[in-house]
């Protein structure tokens, strides 16, 4: 793994390299670099297996962090390739040219977090969120509880009760405490 | 000498579409040459609820689109809202026939991140838990792959070991299911007493379930005409598109996480990669009934080796105030379908900021089964979905 990573560092300008594991390291490169990175470790370090694409969002920060998994199956190591875009009109460098799963989970997160990937196909069909039109639910100010009491709770005809005092109307209508 | 007609029978493609310049199908329903067939929600079996849009001409699929959603209920979204402890009832669900994978995930890698070391007994403990969890995982889709095809009885049989598996969990953890024994620091308690024994006795109806399936099922003509050279998946593919597990076995190429990236003891067990090289069906099959056996030949092994008595909770902090310090992880496992992974990402506080999964289904379900399904007869859709190993809860989390 030193000897990939010594490789990396003299063509790509990577920083907070994280020894995670024995068999797992993570690092950062710039946006502009991300898709070059992952595409000469693909071709020229053996990591052919595309694992993961997962994106963070540090919201008080104004990023979204996108994590590259890659794995080597003969060396059997990972290596997390973290790169960092602006949260506002976030856009990135589609990859689905690389492997054919990445085009999934570009579709996923642009429902999910509204990251453009321009030129990725099907990239704008829904992926689970047929008719959402609210902001992207995982992104980090998306309340879930405001949103299911404003679209579920209040339902006509649904009441809630507080468990103690309806089984003592039910149970135990006439007695006075 | 006149030609043998079958032999150089080719299949009338004038009925197929055309590809469009932007390398879209040329699909035109109005021309009724076409039609468009809905399979599921409802599934076939024992994959889970998603849907496969199918444009059917004649009875072969021209084009497929996997929709999913049917069981999204937001656990990725929900886990950023609960403490690390909380999340534990919530991650189970994310893959139902094989629960604990999800559970040792999440435990590893809130202890790696946590700075956690757990007891060995523990890790015995795990291992016993995760093999039988892919036991009665294979009990489901090893004859599953006969019930595509109208071979139910296989299925009643693997139920029926299945069951005492499962008899098995709920003396270990109280759950038939969803068990939650595996938590941060260790596991939930020591085996009870006369354990073993009981299980041998389940172990050898599975024995024996392996002997009946392969007569009822491996060696069935119709079985095997219905499942060689059906769903070919070049071995190219495996790469091209993140296969892993039995599916990449079955292709010739040596993947299992427990002995590529050895955890907990399993360095300690004696076993090899199941591996086929005719990357059909049927191969997949095979090599998930080869699975099947290695999987009781391993819990054999784990009882007879694992220690009798030792620790099993390492001591953690109280863990309705833990905070685990900033950092990333990637955590995996061999589930009975493949590479099963957790990416977890904390920031200090109570709460974890990201934990994502990476399930086998994703890359299964979508863009493989999407190309696997092109030409593909109608009635043998639901067999390659099936010798996939999809499960729908892991793709929409």
């Amino acid at each position: 793994m030193k000897e990939i990573i010594e490789n990396i560092k003299i063509r790509f300008k990577v920083s907070d390299v994280i020894l995670q594991r024995q068999n797992i390291t993570f690092m950062t490169t710039g946006k502009e670099s991300a898709i070059p990175l992952i595409t000469w470790l693909r071709d020229y370090e053996g990591f052919s297996h595309f694992v993961l694409f997962s994106t963070v969002d540090w919201n008080e920060d104004g990023f979204f962090q996108l994590t590259y998994l890659l794995n080597n199956p003969v060396k059997k190591v990972d290596l997390g390739i973290r790169t960092f875009i602006l949260r506002k009109n976030a856009e990135m460098t589609s990859a689905h040219h690389l492997w054919e799963q990445v085009a999934t989970y570009q579709r996923e997160i642009k429902e999910m977090f509204g990251i453009n990937f321009p030129g990725s196909p099907r990239v704008g069909e829904s992926f689970l969120l047929e008719g959402w039109d609210d902001i992207p639910p995982m992104r980090r100010e998306f309340d879930t509880k405001e949103y299911s009491e404003k679209t579920f709770f209040p339902r006509p005809g649904r009441e809630s009760n507080d468990p103690a005092t309806y089984m003592k109307s039910k149970l135990y209508p006439n007695e006075e405490k | 000498m006149k030609k043998n007609k079958l032999i150089n029978w080719k299949p009338d493609r004038s009925r197929f579409p055309e590809m469009g310049a932007d390398g879209k199908l040329n699909v035109d329903l109005d021309s009724q040459k076409y039609i468009k067939v809905w399979q599921g929600p409802n599934h076939p079996g024992v994959t889970g609820n998603m849907s496969l849009e199918l444009t059917i001409g004649g009875d072969e699929v021209v084009e497929a689109k996997t929709h999913v959603g049917y069981l999204h209920r937001g656990f990725e979204k929900l886990f950023e809202r609960r403490k690390y402890i909380q999340c534990f009832p919530t991650c189970i669900r994310m893959c139902v026939p094989e629960a604990d994978s999800n559970e040792y995930c999440l435990a590893t890698g809130t202890e790696e991140l946590g700075g956690i070391e757990i007891p060995d007994m523990a890790k015995w403990l795990r291992m016993l838990a995760l093999e039988m969890a892919r036991l009665q995982a294979l009990l489901r889709i090893v004859p599953g792959q006969g019930g595509t095809m109208g071979l139910g009885i296989g299925v009643q049989w693997g139920l029926y070991v299945r069951e005492l598996i499962l008899d098995r969990f709920e003396e270990l953890t109280g759950g038939r299911i969803y068990h939650m024994y595996i938590l941060p620091g260790g596991v939930r308690g020591l085996l009870p007493d006369g354990f073993a024994a009981r299980m041998e006795d389940n172990l050898k109806k599975a024995d024996q379930f392996v002997k009946d399936i392969q007569d009822l099922m491996y060696n069935n003509a119709v079985f095997k005409k219905r499942t060689k050279d059906v769903g070919y998946i070049d071995p190219s593919w495996v790469d091209k598109f993140g296969i892993v597990g039995p599916v990449a076995r079955a292709a010739g190429v040596k993947r299992d996480v427990r002995l590529d990236y050895p955890y907990l003891h399993y360095d300690k067990l004696e076993f090899d990669y199941n591996i086929e090289t005719g990357s059909d069906i049927y191969a997949r099959s095979m090599v998930r009934l080869k699975d099947l056996k290695t999987t009781i030949d391993l819990i054999r092994q784990i009882l007879a080796k694992m220690p009798e008595k030792g620790d099993i909770k390492a001591l953690t902090p109280n863990v309705l105030h833990w905070e685990i310090p900033r950092g990333e992880t990637y955590v995996k496992s061999e589930s009975s379908r493949g590479e099963y992974g957790f990416y977890m990402v904390a920031d200090g506080s109570e709460f974890p900021r990201r934990i994502n999964l990476r399930g086998p289904s994703y890359t299964h379900a979508i863009p493989l089964l999407e190309k696997l399904l092109i030409n593909a007869n109608i009635s043998d859709v639901s067999s390659i979905m099936v010798s996939l190993g999809t499960c729908p809860p892991e793709i929409e989390r």
